[in-house]
C-alpha cells in the first residue's frame, strides 16, 4: 500500500513538469518562422490573404499567443488534442494510429538491452580484466560509439540485401493481408533488424553500468559477511551482490526512457516504421505545429509512465523506500 | 604516481589517445590535402573506394570527393562536438552548483525545470529547436548544448550536495567567507574532476545527435558533415553501400576515441576505483 | 588447556606498492577454548589483518607468505578454497565493526542468519524458521518474531550487532573472532553488548579472538592480550600483567596514553561569562504533506549553559544527543530557533548574514575529521591564513602569521606550502587548531576533535590543547563522546540526552558524585572503569 501512496504521489509531482514542458514548447514554438496556416497553404499551392485569415480564425490562431496557450491547456484537460491542418484529422487519432508501432519499438528494445546488459554486465564482473571482460567491455564500447542510424542501414544491407533473411523497413507487409499469428510473425520479423539497432546502444549502456554497480557492490562489508559464512561465489554473487547491483540499473531505464523515446525517431525512419518517432520527424518538416505539440505531451506521457512503473519496480526491490528511514 | 604515468598504463586509454590525435590530424591536414570545396563535384558520381588512385574513397552519388568530405567532416564533427560540449556542461555546472549549494526551493525549482528536460525526449525537442530555429551550424551546435545539460547538472549538483556540508566548507563558513568564495573557491575545485571526465560523455553523445541530425537532413546542408554523407548513400544502398558506410567508421573511430580517452581519465584520477 | 587455534609465525605479504612488504610479520599467537584473547593496536599494526588472515579472506594482492594457522589440528593456511569454505560460520564465525554495512540492506534479519543453515545443514524451512527465533531470543533483541521479519534499516545499531552475534554464533563454533564490535557503538550499547559476547562465551564455551584499539575494552573483557605494532606482537601475557605490568616500550606508551577517568584538582575559574547559552532550541521537522503527518525532532531543546572566561566547558552524550547541532548552533553553522548566544555585547544567534561574517572571528571551531576538515587543494599556510584575508590582513601578513601559528601549535613553519595529504592525520588537527586560532577567537568550539585519532596521538593534541589553553587563556566548549577525555580536559561539564542538558556543574563533582539517572548509566557503561586510575595516582 505505502508504495502506491509513494508512486502516486511520485505521479502528482510530474504534473507541474507536464505543465512546464507544454508552456514551454508552445512558446518556444511561438518563435518558428510561419504557422501551420502557412504550411497548409504552401501545401495547397498557394491562396489569398482572405482565405488565410478565415483559416486562421477555424483553427483558433487569430487570437494572442496567451490565449491560444490557455485555449490549448483547457482543451488539454478534456482530452483534446486539436485537429492536424495536414493529416485532416484530429491530432489523438494520427498519434493514436502511430504509437502501437513506437510501444512495441520500445518495449522490445528495452528487454533486449536490459535483458543481456545484465548477463554481460554480471559476466564482465565476474572476469574483471580477464578475456571475458574485455571483449565484452570492448564490445560494448563499439556499440556505444555506433551512431544507431548507421548501424541501422548496415543492418539493412547484409540482412536485408545481401542474406534476404529480413524486410529492409515497415511495420507489416501490406501486399499480403494476414490475420492472427501470422500476422505477428510477420510484424515481428518486421521488428527484428530496428529493435537490434535501438536495443544494442543501450545494451551497451547498460552492461557498462551493471558491470561497474557489481564491482562496487562486490567491495562492501556484507559481501565479507557472506563469505564469512562460508558461502561459495555464484551463490554470493547471486544471493546477496546481483539485487544490491540491480538498483542504479533500474533508476538508469527511468532516467533514460526519455532518451530512448528520441532515439526511437532515427530508427524508425531508418526502417520507415510508422511511430511516434517518425510522425514527430514529419510533422516538423511539414510544420504542423499542432501534432508537434501533442507528439511532445504524449512522449512526455510515455516517459512519466515509465517511471511510474520504474519506481514500483524500485520499491519492490528495496525495502527501505517503503519502510523508509 | 603521477597522474601521466597512470594514464599511460592503460592500453585503452593509450589507443584512445592515439585515434584521438589522428582525428585530429585529419581536421587539421584538410585544408593543406582537400584544398577544394569538398562539397563541389570532384568526378564521375559512384566510383568504387581504391579504383581510382584520384579518389582513394571513391565518389558519392553527387561526384564529390569521399575522402575530401571525410577529412573536412572530422573538422565540423570535432568543433561542434567541443563547442556544445562546452554549452551543455557550462549550463551544467551553472545550475548544478546553484541547486546543489543553496538547496531548499532554489534546489527544488532548478531540478523541476532539469526534471522537464529529461521526461522531454531530448531528441524531440532538437527536432523542434532546429524547426523552430533553423538548421545552420551556429543553431545546431547551440540547440545540441541545450537538450543534453541535465545529466551534467545532476552530476555537479549530486557533487556540491556531498561536498557542502564537508568540514572544510563548513570551516570556511565559520572564517567569514561568501557564499560565491566558497562555491568557487572551496566547493568547485574539488567537484570539477568528475565532471570533467563526464564531459567525454557529452562529446560522445553530442557527435552521435549532429550526425543523427545531419542524416535526417536537418543539419546544415552547407557543410561537409559524415551524417549528410551517410543520409545521401541511403539513397544508393543497395549496391554502393560504401558511401553511407566509410563515414559511419569515421564517427564510430572519434566517438570511440573519445570515450577511450574519458574512461582513461576517469581511471587515472580514480586509482583505487582502476578496472571499472 | 589446549589450544584450538594458533598462529605459528604467519606473515602476510602486502602487493608490491604498499609502504611496507608485510601486513603481519611472523605473527604467533595461541587461543584456547573459553578464553577471550584481545588483540589490540593502534591502526595500521595489523590487528584486522589478523582476523582476516585466519578467515582466510584477505583483499586482493594481499597473501598469506608463510607460517601455519593451526584450527583443530588442521593447517588452514593449505586448505583448498572449498574446504576453507566449510570452516567458515561452522568452525570459526566472525562479526564485523559496521554492524550497518555487514548486513545486507535488502534482505530480512531472519533470512540472513537462516542462511548460516542454509549453507551448513539440511534443516527444513519450518526449523530454520525455529532456530532462528530461539537465536534472537538468546542475544536478547527486543520482539525476537518482529526483528526477524525486519530490515537492517529498521533496527538500532545496538540491535543490528546483536542480530551479527546471533548469526555468528548459530551454529556453535569453537571460534568467534570479533573485529572491533563495539567501536561503532554509543557508550551504553557498547557496555551491553561486551557483556552480552562475554555472557554467551562463558555459557557456550566458545574462544574468542577479539579484536580492539581501546583499552578500556581490553581491561573490561580480555583474559589475556597481545599487543601489535607494525605488524608485530610485540608483547603478550594475561591481561593482568599487560596492563597492570607492561613490560615493552611501546606497551607502557599505550597504556600511558589512555586518560584515566577522574578529574584533576579543580582550577580556579573566572566568574566573568565569556560566553552565555539561553534557552537555545532547534528542531528538525521531516516527511508529512502541508503539515500533517509530520515528525519532529528536538535536535536542542531549551539549552541554557554559561563558559567563563579562560575555562572549558564539556559537552558530553552519546550520538542524537544534540551536542554537535549545539555546537553549530554557537558557530551559526546551524541556526537556532530561539534562544540567544552572547559573546560580551552581542547575540550571536540574532545576527545577520552579513554581520555574521564580521563577528564569527570571535567564535572559532575544530572539527572532527582530520582528512575532511582541510580542502584537499588548498595549501596548509594558505588554510590558517585564509580567515585573516578575509578580514582584512594583507596577504603576506597573512602568510607570516600562518608560519608563527604553525609553530605555535608544533609544527614546522617551513611546511606552510604543503598540500593537507602531506600530514599525518595528528598533523592535520594541528593545521584545523592553527586554523581556529589565526582569528584570535574569544572562544573556540573543538568538536569531538581527538576522537578520529590512534590514543598516542590523541594524548599528543590533549596536551598541545592544554598548552595553548594555559598560555593563551581560552576558552573552550569541548564537545566530545569520550567522558575519559572530558574527565582529562573539562572544568565545567554538560550532560546531553535526547536534546536537553540533563546534568551540569563542575566536572569532578559531575562524575565524582552524578545526581541524574542517565549520568550514573553513562559513567557505569564505561569500559575498565578502574583503569587506569592506579598508574594516574601512583
Amino acid at each position: 500500500m505505502r508504495i502506491l501512496t509513494l508512486a502516486g504521489r511520485r505521479l502528482a509531482a510530474s504534473i507541474p513538469t507536464l505543465l512546464l514542458i507544454l508552456i514551454g514548447v508552445f512558446v518556444l514554438l511561438q518563435f518558428a518562422p510561419g504557422d501551420t496556416v502557412d504550411a497548409l497553404m504552401a501545401q495547397m499551392g498557394g491562396g489569398d490573404a482572405e482565405t488565410a485569415r478565415q483559416l486562421r480564425q477555424y483553427y483558433g490562431l487569430d487570437v494572442s499567443a496567451w490565449a491560444q496557450l490557455g485555449n490549448y491547456l483547457w482543451r488539454l484537460v478534456r482530452l483534446d488534442l486539436g485537429f492536424s491542418a495536414i493529416y485532416g484529422k484530429p491530432v489523438a487519432t494520427v498519434i493514436a494510429e502511430r504509437l502501437p508501432a513506437t510501444i512495441l519499438l520500445m518495449t522490445a528494445s528495452l528487454s533486449l538491452a536490459f535483458f543481456f546488459g545484465l548477463i554481460f554486465g554480471v559476466i564482465a564482473a565476474r572476469g574483471v580484466n580477464r578475456w571475458p571482460d574485455t571483449l565484452i567491455s570492448t564490445l560494448g564500447l563499439v556499440f556505444y560509439a555506433m551512431p544507431t542510424f548507421w548501424f541501422g542501414l548496415m543492418a539493412i544491407v547484409v540482412f536485408s540485401i545481401y542474406l534476404q533473411w529480413l524486410p529492409a523497413g515497415g511495420f507489416e507487409d501490406i501486399t499480403v493481408a494476414r490475420t492472427g499469428f501470422a500476422r505477428t510473425l510477420d510484424i515481428a520479423s518486421h521488428l527484428v533488424l530496428p529493435t537490434l539497432t535501438l536495443g544494442l546502444f543501450y545494451m551497451a549502456i547498460y552492461l557498462r553500468i551493471m558491470r561497474g554497480s557489481m564491482l562496487e557492490v562486490l567491495t562492501l562489508d556484507f559481501v565479507r559477511t557472506a563469505r564469512a559464512k562460508g558461502m561459495d561465489e555464484t551463490r554470493v554473487v547471486v544471493r546477496h551482490v546481483l539485487r544490491n547491483a540491480l538498483l542504479p540499473m533500474v533508476t538508469l531505464i527511468g532516467l533514460q526512457a526519455g532518451t530512448m523515446l528520441g532515439g526511437s525517431v532515427v530508427v524508425e525512419s531508418v526502417f520507415s516504421l510508422p511511430g511516434l518517432g517518425r510522425l514527430a520527424y514529419e510533422s516538423v518538416i511539414q510544420r504542423d505545429l499542432n501534432t508537434l505539440l501533442g507528439i511532445v505531451f504524449v512522449s512526455a506521457l510515455l516517459v512519466i509512465t515509465v517511471n511510474f512503473i520504474v519506481d514500483l519496480l524500485y520499491a519492490r526491490l528495496d525495502p527501505r523506500i517503503t519502510t523508509g528511514s | 604516481m603521477s597522474f601521466l604515468k597512470l594514464y599511460f598504463r592503460s592500453p585503452p586509454a593509450v589507443i584512445g589517445l592515439l585515434l584521438l590525435i589522428l582525428v585530429l590530424a585529419m581536421a587539421v591536414s584538410a585544408d593543406w590535402l582537400y584544398p577544394r570545396d569538398p562539397l563541389a563535384l570532384a568526378g564521375r558520381p559512384l566510383i568504387w573506394p581504391f579504383s581510382n588512385p584520384r579518389f582513394l574513397l571513391g565518389t558519392d552519388n553527387s561526384g564529390r570527393d569521399i575522402a575530401a568530405q571525410i577529412f573536412h567532416g572530422a573538422r565540423i564533427s570535432l568543433l561542434i562536438g567541443l563547442v556544445a560540449t562546452l554549452i551543455s556542461v557550462g549550463i551544467g555546472i551553472t545550475i548544478g552548483s546553484v541547486a546543489g549549494y543553496y538547496g531548499d526551493w532554489v534546489d527544488t525549482a532548478l531540478m523541476r525545470v532539469t526534471e522537464a528536460f529529461q521526461t522531454l525526449p531530448n531528441f524531440i525537442l532538437l527536432l523542434v529547436l532546429v524547426a523552430v530555429f533553423g538548421s545552420t551550424i551556429t543553431t545546431v551546435t547551440v540547440a545540441i548544448g541545450i537538450v543534453s545539460w541535465p545529466a551534467s547538472a545532476r552530476l555537479t549538483r549530486a557533487e556540491f550536495l556531498s561536498l557542502r556540508n564537508r568540514e572544510f566548507v563548513q570551516a570556511g563558513r565559520t572564517l567569514g567567507l561568501r557564499d560565491a568564495r566558497l562555491i568557487f573557491g572551496e566547493i568547485l575545485p574539488n567537484a570539477l574532476p568528475p565532471v570533467i571526465v563526464y564531459a567525454s560523455v557529452v562529446m560522445a553523445i553530442a557527435i552521435l545527435l549532429e550526425s543523427a541530425l545531419a542524416f535526417l537532413k536537418l543539419s546544415d546542408p552547407n557543410v561537409a558533415s559524415w551524417g549528410n554523407l551517410i543520409g545521401a548513400g541511403r539513397d544508393v544502398l543497395r549496391v554502393q553501400w560504401y558511401v553511407s558506410a566509410i563515414p559511419g567508421v569515421a564517427i564510430l573511430v572519434t566517438v570511440l576515441a573519445v570515450s577511450l580517452v574519458g574512461q582513461g581519465l576517469n581511471d587515472a584520477l580514480n586509482p583505487r576505483l582502476k578496472g571499472r | 588447556m589446549s589450544a584450538i587455534l594458533t598462529l605459528d609465525a604467519v606473515s602476510v605479504s602486502l602487493p608490491r606498492n604498499a609502504d611496507r612488504p608485510h601486513a603481519m610479520s611472523e605473527v604467533s599467537l595461541s587461543l584456547s577454548a573459553n578464553e577471550i584473547l584481545c588483540v589490540v593496536g593502534e591502526s595500521g599494526s595489523g590487528k584486522s589483518m589478523t582476523a582476516n588472515a585466519v578467515m582466510r579472506l584477505l583483499p586482493p594482492g594481499v597473501a598469506i607468505d608463510g607460517g601455519r594457522i593451526l584450527f583443530e589440528g588442521r593447517d588452514l593456511a593449505g586448505l583448498t578454497e572449498p574446504q576453507m569454505r566449510k570452516v567458515r560460520g561452522a568452525g570459526i564465525a566472525m562479526i564485523f565493526q559496521e554492524p550497518m554495512t555487514a548486513l545486507n540492506p535488502l534482505i530480512t534479519i531472519g533470512d540472513q542468519i537462516g542462511e548460516m543453515f542454509q549453507l551448513h545443514t539440511d534443516l527444513g524451512k519450518a526449523q530454520i524458521r525455529d532456530k532462528v527465533q530461539a537465536l534472537l531470543e538468546e542475544v536478547r533483541i527486543p520482539d525476537p518474531v518482529a526483528a526477524a521479519k525486519a530490515y537492517p534499516h529498521e533496527l538500532s545499531g545496538g540491535q543490528r550487532q546483536r542480530a551479527m552475534i546471533a548469526m555468528a554464533l548459530a551454529l556453535d563454533p569453537r571460534v568467534l573472532i570479533a573485529d572491533e564490535p563495539t567501536t561503532a557503538l554509543d557508550v551504553t550499547t557498547q557496555a551491553q553488548i561486551l557483556e552480552l559476547i562475554r555472557d554467551l562465551q562463558k555459557r557456550k564455551g566458545t574462544a574468542v579472538l577479539f579484536i580492539t584499539h581501546d583499552f578500556g575494552v581490553v581491561a573490561e573483557i580480555a583474559d589475556r592480550v597481545a599487543v601489535m605494532s607494525q605488524g608485530r606482537v610485540v608483547e603478550q601475557g594475561t591481561a593482568e600483567e599487560i596492563l597492570g605490568n607492561p613490560q615493552h616500550a611501546y606497551t607502557k606508551q599505550l597504556i600511558a596514553a589512555v586518560p584515566p577517568l577522574k578529574a584533576p584538582p579543580p582550577r580556579e575559574l573566572s566568574t566573568e561569562p565569556i560566553l552565555t547559552i539561553e534557552h537555545v532550541s532547534k528542531t528538525y521537522r521531516t516527511g508529512g504533506f502541508l503539515g500533517r503527518g509530520q515528525r519532529v525532532t528536538h535536535a536542542v531543546k531549551d539549552v541554557s549553559l554559561v563558559l567563563p572566561r579562560g575555562a572549558t566547558l564539556g559537552i558530553v552524550g552519546e550520538s542524537g544527543s544534540g551536542k554537535s547541532t549545539l555546537a553549530r548552533c554557537l558557530v551559526r553553522l546551524i541556526d537556532p530557533e530561539s534562544g540567544a548566544i552572547r559573546i560580551g555585547g552581542t547575540d550571536i544567534a540574532s545576527l545577520s548574514k552579513s554581520e555574521l561574517r564580521a563577528e564569527t572571528r570571535h567564535i572559532q571551531m575544530v572539527f572532527q575529521d582530520p582528512f575532511a576538515s582541510l580542502n584537499p587543494r588548498r595549501k596548509a599556510g594558505d588554510a590558517v591564513a585564509q580567515g585573516l584575508v578575509v578580514h582584512g590582513t594583507p596577504r603576506a601578513e597573512a602568510l607570516a602569521r600562518a608560519r608563527e601559528l604553525f609553530a605555535l601549535v608544533g609544527l614546522d613553519p617551513s611546511a606552510i606550502d604543503r598540500y593537507p595529504h602531506e600530514f599525518s592525520g595528528g598533523q592535520r588537527q594541528r593545521i584545523g587548531l592553527a586554523r581556529a586560532l589565526a582569528l584570535e577567537p574569544r572562544v573556540l568550539v573543538a568538536d569531538e576533535p581527538v576522537s578520529a585519532l590512534d590514543v598516542s596521538v590523541q594524548a599528543q593534541v590533549l596536551k598541545l590543547l592544554a598548552d595553548l589553553r594555559a598560555r593563551l587563556g581560552l576558552s573552550i566548549v569541548f564537545i566530545t563522546h569520550d567522558l575519559r577525555v572530558a574527565a582529562q580536559v573539562c572544568d565545567l561539564v554538560a550532560v546531553m540526552k535526547n536534546g536537553e542538558v540533563v546534568e551540569a556543574g563542575p566536572i569532578g563533582q559531575v562524575f565524582g558524585a552524578p545526581q541524574h539517572a542517565y549520568t550514573q548509566a553513562l559513567l557505569a557503561s564505561i569500559p575498565g572503569r578502574g583503569f587506569g586510575l592506579r598508574m594516574a595516582d601512583s
